[in-house]
């Protein structure tokens, strides 16, 4: 099955701040693949890391060593801007996805040229609005109608659900959700985490989701990763997975000597 | 007296509104406070000055003057980018390259353009043929800028501004689109340097003296007036040109008023200073506002 890895890290080495006192160590040789349509929720203590691999991945942060391939692309080398061809991103601050003086159409319209070479032709036509209403109606938040609106407007909800819907509007060949409900109420949470289960089984995407709730982590994707101190020190998927419970995540986590938070138990 | 010198200060105003709208593209569209601007106006009525008194035709020596301007604007732009030093140190570092450059493009401090013996596309020789031919210049600006900020490039340009970490997810290379805003602002800022030089018949290494004030002044003054109205961007645009206006023509009552134009500096500073605070002083208030009613709120809870 390797020969259908969407994301391929070989022997990724990171660490901050070398040679000072703050030096932090978060990988070495660390080794990690996604195959085609998989969806791989990622759970693990603050500092297992689990951040850390998405900027990398993302490439916000060079890697020290090693070798990050998307799909037959080595990204190693690649900026941040030119990587986002094969990725969507959602971040955990809902602030941080969308441009929030500009309107909900031309944010999507942004999005939707991802990947693409951005010349001096129109930044939004008439053909388009119609597609996005139709994707913004999906949401079921009446966005359609407020197309015009500046994203600023509207909530953290609602900026995380446009978000969602720009990371894939132009589908990705790796989506990746860097806790993207965690500053969201309970409620709106599990509305945009159901959102994500319908667009990523819909265009069979394949995922990376981090994740603080080990409830979501369990009830989402067919493989879960826990991570500690930069090395994975669990990977489970198929079956073993859909009969996980969080009980077993917590003895997992006091096995490896992690401390458990409540924030990652009550869900 | 006053309304005499109304055409002079109407179109003084327009010539420097022409410099905020490229004052305003930095400082509102991509968030950066360029300090180039400076340097780079004098540089704009320098060439244009020198190429004049050699003898070049006015709209010529006025293109050169404006490229000029917009190789101003990529050297602030390599220094952030490429170098990593922060905005505004960057475009002091210009402005003080551009200030040794200006003076040695004229050679002298200032240069003087013979407004009566050649053709100058504007003159204070006649301020009411000025302001027609400057409302044409702001019409085609607006109308250009209006077209570019909603193109594909120019939404990037204006998402980089807004929020670089979307941006760079999104696609957008961020440290481009910095550039071609700032060379597309200090081109801007030139033409209205080149177009003062002619004005006022010399071009003088100081006057581009505290140009940021007056360009932030007119930006500020535009947006107090536009925004009430409409968040168009090119009405937001034609606000800045009018902030510019004002600006002169407050400019004239404070010479009509015989009060010490010296001290003109300084108040378009204070001025600027408060513009500035009051959105600051707003959140502040109204931050402790709303903690106040949550208090209020929570001791109302507590006594029921």
């Amino acid at each position: 099955m390797a020969d259908n890895a969407i994301l391929k890290l070989e022997n990724v080495s990171k660490t901050f701040n070398p040679g000072s006192v703050n030096e932090k160590v978060v990988f070495q040789n660390f080794a990690f693949e996604v195959n085609e349509g998989d969806f791989v929720t990622v759970i693990g203590g603050n500092g297992s890391g689990k951040s850390t691999l998405m900027n990398v991945i993302c490439g916000t942060y060079p890697v020290d060593e090693g070798k990050i391939l998307l799909g037959e692309t080595d990204v190693t080398r690649l900026p941040e801007h030119k990587r986002a061809k094969y990725l969507g991103r959602v971040f955990q601050d809902p602030m941080m996805g969308t441009s929030p003086n500009m309107e909900i159409q031309e944010n999507l319209a942004l999005a939707y040229r991802r990947g693409k070479a951005r010349s001096l032709r129109p930044g939004i036509t008439k053909k388009e609005r119609e597609f996005y209403r139709e994707q913004l109606a999906k949401l079921g938040l009446g966005l359609e109608d407020r197309m015009t609106a500046k994203v600023g407007l509207l909530s953290g909800g609602q900026r995380q659900s446009l978000t969602l819907l720009m990371a894939t509007i132009r589908k990705p060949d790796l989506l990746l959700l860097d806790e993207h409900t965690a500053a969201l109420d309970p409620k709106t949470a599990s509305k945009v985490l159901a959102f994500t289960q319908e667009i990523t089984a819909e265009h069979k995407l394949t995922t990376v989701m981090i994740t603080h709730n080990m409830l979501d982590a369990i009830r989402c994707g067919n493989r879960l990763i826990m991570m500690q101190e930069g090395k994975i020190i669990y990977d489970v998927s198929g079956d073993e997975k859909k009969n996980l419970s969080v009980r077993d995540l917590l003895e997992k986590f006091r096995e490896s000597g992690a401390e458990v938070n409540d924030r990652m138990v009550l869900a | 007296m006053f309304f005499d010198a109304m055409p002079g200060a109407i179109s003084l105003g327009l010539i420097w509104g022409v410099m905020a709208i490229g004052v305003y593209i930095t400082y509102k569209v991509l968030d950066f406070a360029d300090l180039t601007v400076d340097g780079s106006i004098c540089t704009g009525g320098a060439v244009c000055a020198v190429l004049m008194a050699a003898g070049v035709n006015a709209w010529l020596a006025i293109l050169v003057a404006v490229a000029a301007g917009a190789l101003a604007g990529l050297l602030t732009g390599l220094f952030h980018t490429f170098f990593g030093i922060p905005a505004i140190l960057s475009g002091i570092l210009t402005q003080l390259i551009l200030w040794s450059v200006n003076l040695k493009i004229m050679g002298q401090a200032n240069t003087a353009i013979d407004s009566r013996g050649s053709y100058v596309i504007v003159t204070q020789l006649e301020a009411g043929w000025t302001i027609l031919i400057m409302l044409g210049f702001l019409a085609v600006i607006v109308g250009g800028l209006y077209w570019f900020f909603g193109t594909e490039i120019g939404c990037g340009i204006r998402a980089t501004g807004n929020n670089p970490d979307m941006s760079r997810a999104q696609g957008i290379n961020v440290n481009r689109n910095k550039i071609i805003g700032l060379m597309i602002s200090n081109a801007l800022v030139a033409l209205a340097g080149a177009l003062l030089s002619q004005y006022q018949g010399f071009a003088d290494i100081n006057m581009g003296r505290g140009a940021i004030v007056i360009g932030l002044a007119a930006v500020i003054i535009g947006e107090a007036i536009v925004t009430r109205i409409s968040r168009n961007f090119a009405l937001q645009l034609a606000g800045v040109a009018l902030g510019g206006i004002i600006y002169y023509i407050v400019y004239q009552f404070v010479i009509w008023l015989e009060l010490d134009t010296e001290y003109l500096k300084m108040f378009s500073a204070i001025v600027v200073a408060i513009f500035l605070a009051v959105p600051y002083w707003k959140k502040k208030y109204f931050r402790k506002r709303n903690k106040d009613a949550h208090a209020a709120a929570q001791g109302g809870q507590n006594n029921g």
